[in-house]
């Protein structure tokens, strides 16, 4: 049996007296696409943050291992130079980067052939976007395009993926779901963060979060038909009541 | 009285005795980020002070320089004929080598109807300890003329230069006027920049100012945009870093004035250390027709940009670094 590339064992994390995750066990195998499904709001970019490294989301509790590693007290550029990276849901635009700066920004060695090929991949034409700046003026859709190209420039060990398929439209979507299955066949470990559960299709296995917790784990269509069954949008509940009251340290 | 020389070939013909001064100032604008080079070509008009000196004066058809020297400076005229289009840019270059002195340009730009032209010019005070620089610049774009003025200025290492750069702009109807102001490289030691522009009828001024200030600099950009004329546009883009003791101070004034006008202020500036920085815009709108616009983002580097670079691989100085190193592209 593979030993596991990440395993995330009894992760807690709180904020402002709100449980954001609770309990989270889940453990991905070296290649494989592991699809994590979740209505907005159930904790998923949450997870993925805190597997990061992203400042705000030290856990509580529990343990990140990677390879075995306990990577938990690591910085964010730590990890990435493990081999971990994020595409981030909505990704950060930067005055005056061009996108092929930026695309082999996580490369060892810059290498011109890989921006192209990464931008092909995308089906970005590498002449028209590689001089563009990673700026305002790009669209959203472009920008995620982008995103994901420099995750595959830089050929991760693991990529997190947080929501690709938001802001594309269904004919890019095709594009999207080669990539990954590219990415997962040259060896790359995936966790692909959706709450489009016909993306659950391209993995080859799923979990669902729910509240904070993972709630099913399964084979992607077992989890995909849980997951249109039973998942229904939560009321938010309420900020804990803060009247300035509660005793300070000391106080009883 | 015009002073017209050439550069020196580098065949070594017999130099005059100013060759000397201009292969310093070449040397000089190449450190500013110029390519001398390109001065050396006959169909590129190209205007070289030095002090109070005029090292060269090239004109082509169509372009035209006017100099006289002044006990600290030179009062230059240039004008461009009206229709003139040209495909390479009208190369400028001022400059002060020694260490100590001061160096007042006093300059016309007249550009005229339809024309179309752009300017690089190149500020250079590479060896500056006590160096002041001060630059009163008038500047008229004649009717559906198009003028992009973009200069670029190093100050070198010490940060012992002043440099007061003030221009007064009139773009007439459906003229263009974009220019960038940029000191990024060096040191800045104390810059005051105040333009005015005022925009006719259909007119478009666009300014864009980027400098870096570390140690002990101070910068202070002043900028008036007066759109006076229906269905003028304006547009100021500001972007400053500060580190260690720098300051910065942004002025931005845009007033729209007539039906359809429209502007927009538009800074970001960059604290690092124990710099400081501050943005005051200020918006004055005198017919209902008109509208204007600001945004300012003042402060340290956005976490979410840093953490997207870090995610990369990137340490935390050596994402921040590029992000304003991007900033002032």
């Amino acid at each position: 049996m593979k030993p596991y590339l990440l395993e995330i064992k009894d992760l807690c994390l709180s904020r402002e007296g709100r449980v954001l995750l609770n309990h989270v066990n889940l453990a991905l195998k070296p290649g494989e696409i592991h699809v994590l499904l979740g209505l907005n709001g159930s904790g998923k970019s949450t997870l993925a943050y805190t597997i990061m490294g992203c400042s705000g989301y030290t856990p509580d509790h529990g343990q990140i291992l990677f390879e075995g590693r306990d990577i938990t007290g690591l910085s964010l550029s730590e990890r990435a130079r493990l081999g971990i990276t994020l595409a981030w849901q909505e990704p950060a635009r930067f005055e005056g980067i061009p996108v092929g700066k930026y695309i082999s920004l996580g490369m060892k060695e810059p290498d011109r052939q890989r921006v192209i090929e990464a931008l092909e991949a995308v089906a970005l034409p590498p002449a028209q976007y590689g001089y563009r700046a990673v700026d305002k003026t790009l669209s959203g859709g472009e920008r995620k395009r982008i995103e994901l190209a420099a995750v595959y420039a830089m050929r991760p060990r693991l990529a997190i993926l947080d929501e690709p398929d938001s802001g594309i439209d269904a004919l890019s979507l095709t594009d999207i779901e080669r990539l990954i299955r590219r990415m997962a066949n040259e060896g790359c470990t995936i966790l692909l963060i959706t709450h489009r559960d016909e993306l659950a299709e391209i993995g080859d296995s799923a979990s669902l979060m729910c509240l904070g917790s993972i709630a099913f784990v399964g084979d992607p269509q077992e989890t995909r038909r849980f997951y249109r069954d039973h998942c229904r949008l939560h009321p938010t509940p309420p900020e804990p009541l803060k009247l300035g009251l509660e005793p300070k340290e000391g106080q009883s | 009285m015009t002073h017209v020389a050439r550069i020196p070939s580098p065949s070594g013909d017999t130099a005059p005795a100013w060759a000397g001064e201009l292969n310093a100032m070449m040397e000089a604008y190449r450190q500013a980020g110029g390519d001398p080079s390109a001065l050396q070509l006959p169909q590129v008009a190209t205007l070289v002070i030095s002090a109070n000196q005029v090292l060269v004066a090239h004109e082509i058809p169509g372009v035209h320089f006017e100099a006289e020297s002044l006990p600290h400076g030179v009062r230059a005229r240039i004008w461009v004929e009206p229709h003139t289009h040209l495909a390479q840019p009208i190369h400028l270059c001022f400059g002060l080598l020694p260490a100590e002195g001061e160096q007042d340009i006093l300059a016309e730009y007249d550009i005229g109807e339809q024309a179309n032209v752009r300017f690089l010019a190149h500020c250079s005070f590479p060896n500056a300890i006590k160096v002041e620089h001060r630059m009163q610049a008038r500047i008229r774009i004649g009717r559906q003329a198009s003028l992009t003025y973009s200069e670029e200025h190093f100050h070198g290492p010490h940060g012992g230069t002043v440099v007061i750069p003030k221009a007064e702009i009139l773009v007439e109807e459906g003229g263009h006027f974009t220019t960038t102001f940029t000191l990024t490289r060096g040191r800045v030691g104390d810059l005051r920049l105040d333009y005015l522009v005022r925009v006719g009828a259909n007119g478009v001024a666009e300014l864009v100012t980027k400098a870096y200030g570390k140690g002990d600099d101070t910068i202070h950009v002043r900028e008036v945009v007066t759109l006076d004329g229906a269905g003028a546009r304006g547009l100021t883009r500001t972007r400053i870093a500060v580190q260690d003791k720098a300051q910065s101070r942004v002025d931005t004034i845009t007033e729209g004035n007539a039906p359809g006008a429209r502007g927009h202020m538009d800074c970001t500036e960059i604290v690092r250390g124990q710099a400081q920085a501050s943005n005051n815009p200020l918006v004055i709108v005198r017919h209902d027709q008109a509208q204007v616009t600001h945004e300012a983002a003042i402060g340290t580097v956005n976490r979410k940009e840093l953490e997207t670079l870090m995610a990369r691989g990137l340490s935390e100085d050596e994402a921040v670094d590029l992000i304003i190193r991007g900033l002032m592209r």
